[in-house]
């Protein structure tokens, strides 16, 4: 069985004379895994989660997502892999039913299909009675609701989630985590990357600790925090990044 | 995208419908401050009149020109004529002279005529600054041309009376002195039907373009707004290349833009006779017709896509896509006639692709052309579409975006 995601001497710079955003990178996650990677600001997550999606284009190194390369079978990776980013990701001005129609037809699925998911997403989302509703009007944790529901429409086998929870309260933060565990039992690899520490511990049952563009730290949670002898992802973040501002 | 252009190819029609009958039908009111009262200038008054170009008002409660004046400048009237009060007495003197010239070379009369000083106080033509050049030198023609036959009148009655005695005959001074050639004024057409050029014939192409155009606000600032509301790293990110979103998008938008210019055709040709403006007469070639309108939503799609993708906000795509379709048209020619365009902007002229369309539909619109007349500006026309389409697709390289 090939691991859902595998990096190999993955590196990237912007254009311009900014420094490396990716160094020599290799990391492995294997299917079945929630797999959180962190790192302080500017450390490059967001550009690993890039690179990973086919969002940013790579000219050295490897990444492959259950064996396929990115850059070679960017269309048939888009099948297997879904996208949560950290900004809303739809048409503000559509209503959630608007949005799903649309979205749904672009990865592919039939009309059927994607009625029955708006309906099951929706009701698992807490969204039915807002339906029909510009999402605009919504509340911030009624979009991060969307944004994911969007996002799983198509039922990736790796779901990457850039800050799902960013903004939300306890209660739809809790909702998203319940169902992406759910998720995860159901077979989906969950990659997510988010500064909520207390959020992470509860999901993530493997971590990376990422830093000027390098893997600094990779491995369980709990091997991790015996072997820094920390009680929370919150001091380990501190011994392996340091205390000093970072943006 | 469908409200402003009827209402722009409406106004814009009927303003210069007003221009058109202004020169074609209707008289330019001139004021007419004779100081003369005898025959000669009487007889000037009504040659003016026959000039037809005029809707004579004399004025005779003014004290002097300064009054005359100050009426031009309240806009009573934007031109005024002053005969000066010894007019008749110098073309009497003149046509004497001429006739006495004349008649010497002939050997029939003695060289007793007394010759005239050139030092004629001259007829005055007071104008409003805002006429314009062409059209004043158009009124200055029609002057002279009265003048004209006046001083030519009293030179052949001299003549005449001097040769025979007599008085010269009314027909015969008429034929002597009036045109014997008639000019007829036939519009160039390339196929057999003909059309009469009016306002509406030259306005609803134009302003078709420039609708069609337009839709850069609309498609511009969509490109834009799903830049910035991340839709796009959505549809990168699901299975379906995101071209084929960016082709979809212009292919609605061509549909657009097609709409847009059955629906302004239609007004014209249905809704105008109604408003009292001509009625637009559709070109004998259909195909051609949506051929032209065809390619040219397509540049309007490749070129609003351009600037949706190289701004970085709704409001740079707004700003920058109005004003450059602003641009292109006056350098198209669509806000003045690419013929009056100084030498120098002929090239520049070429680079708007809103000249290329507007050449072809006035091959087709008022020129009775067909396809074989309109290739050589439906060839430059695609040739800026596809390169606006290469840039775009560059631009989207440039960013990542496909």
């Amino acid at each position: 069985m090939p691991p859902a995601i595998h990096i190999e001497n993955l590196s990237f710079e912007y254009k311009g004379n900014a420094p490396k955003a990716v160094r020599q990178l290799s990391l492995r996650v294997e299917q079945g895994d929630r797999f959180g990677i962190f790192g302080p600001n500017g450390a490059g997550k967001t550009t690993l989660m890039n690179l990973m999606t086919g969002l940013l284009p790579y000219t050295s190194g490897s990444v492959q997502l259950l064996g396929h390369e990115v850059k070679n079978n960017k269309k048939f990776i888009n099948t297997l892999l879904g996208f949560v980013p950290q900004d809303f990701s739809f048409y503000h001005e559509l209503s959630p039913v608007e949005n799903m129609e649309f979205f749904g037809a672009w990865a592919g699925l039939h009309k059927k299909e994607i009625a029955q998911k708006i309906n099951d997403l929706l009701s698992i989302m807490s969204l039915q009675a807002v339906r029909n509703k510009p999402v605009n009007t919504f509340s911030g944790g009624m979009k991060r609701r969307v944004n994911l529901a969007i996002a799983v429409m198509h039922e990736p086998q790796i779901l990457f989630l850039d800050e799902p929870t960013v903004g939300v309260d306890v209660q739809t933060r809790h909702a998203i985590i319940h169902y992406l565990k759910t998720l995860n039992a159901n077979g989906t690899t969950l990659v997510y990357t988010s500064h909520q520490l207390k959020e992470a511990e509860d999901l993530c049952n493997k971590i990376a600790m990422i830093d000027e563009g390098r893997i600094i730290a990779s491995d369980t949670l709990n091997e991790l925090l015996k072997e820094h002898r920390q009680d929370g992802l919150e001091g380990l973040f501190l011994t392996l990044t340091g205390r000093e501002y970072r943006d | 995208m469908f409200l402003m252009p009827i209402v722009l190819a409406i106004v814009i029609a009927s303003v210069q419908n007003s221009t058109f009958e202004l020169v074609n039908e209707n008289k330019l009111p001139v004021l007419l401050y004779n100081k003369d009262s005898s025959e000669p200038a009487r007889e000037l008054e009504i040659a003016l009149a026959k000039v037809g170009m005029f809707d004579i008002k004399k004025v005779h409660d003014i004290q002097n020109e300064a009054d005359l004046k100050s009426r031009i400048n309240t806009k009573d009237a934007l031109v005024a004529i002053v005969i000066p009060d010894n007019y008749s007495e110098e073309v009497l003197k003149k046509a004497k002279s001429v006739a006495g010239e004349a008649l010497k070379n002939i050997a029939i009369q003695e060289d007793s005529i007394q010759h005239t000083a050139d030092n004629i106080i001259p007829v005055k033509l007071y104008y409003h600054p805002v006429l314009q050049r062409s059209f004043r030198k158009s009124i200055d023609g029609m002057l002279q041309s009265a003048l004209q036959f006046i001083q030519s009148k009293y030179i052949v009655k001299n003549v005449y009376y001097a040769v025979n005695e007599e008085n010269i005959p009314e027909a015969l001074e008429k034929q002597i002195i009036t045109n014997q050639t008639p000019v007829t004024e036939i519009p160039v057409s390339k196929g057999d039907s003909r059309q009469i050029p009016n306002a509406t014939q030259h306005n609803i192409p134009a302003w078709t373009i420039f609708a069609m155009f337009f839709i850069v606000i609309s498609l511009g600032s969509s490109v834009v707004r799903e830049k910035l509301n991340g839709s796009i790293i959505r549809l990168r990110t699901l299975p379906t290349h995101f071209g084929l979103a960016i082709i979809s998008k212009q292919i609605t938008y061509v549909l657009v833009t097609m709409l847009q210019a059955a629906v302004i055709f239609s007004i014209g040709m249905w809704l105008f006779p109604q408003i009292g403006l001509p009625a637009l007469s559709l070109p004998a070639d259909k195909p051609a017709l949506l051929l032209v309108t065809l390619i040219c939503g397509i540049c309007a799609a490749s070129f609003a896509i351009c600037v949706g993708v190289f701004s970085n906000t709704q409001e740079q795509a707004n700003g920058s896509g109005a004003v450059s379709v602003v641009l292109l048209a006056a350098i198209g020619g669509l806000l003045v006639p690419s013929f009056v365009m100084p030498s120098s902007f002929r090239f520049i002229m070429q680079l708007s692709p809103l000249h290329w369309c507007l050449e072809a539909y006035y091959d087709l619109f008022l020129e009775g052309g067909n396809l074989r007349d309109i290739w050589m500006n439906i060839i430059p026309l695609l040739v800026i579409t596809v390169l606006l389409q290469i840039i775009a697709f560059y631009g989207l390289r440039r960013k990542s975006l496909i």
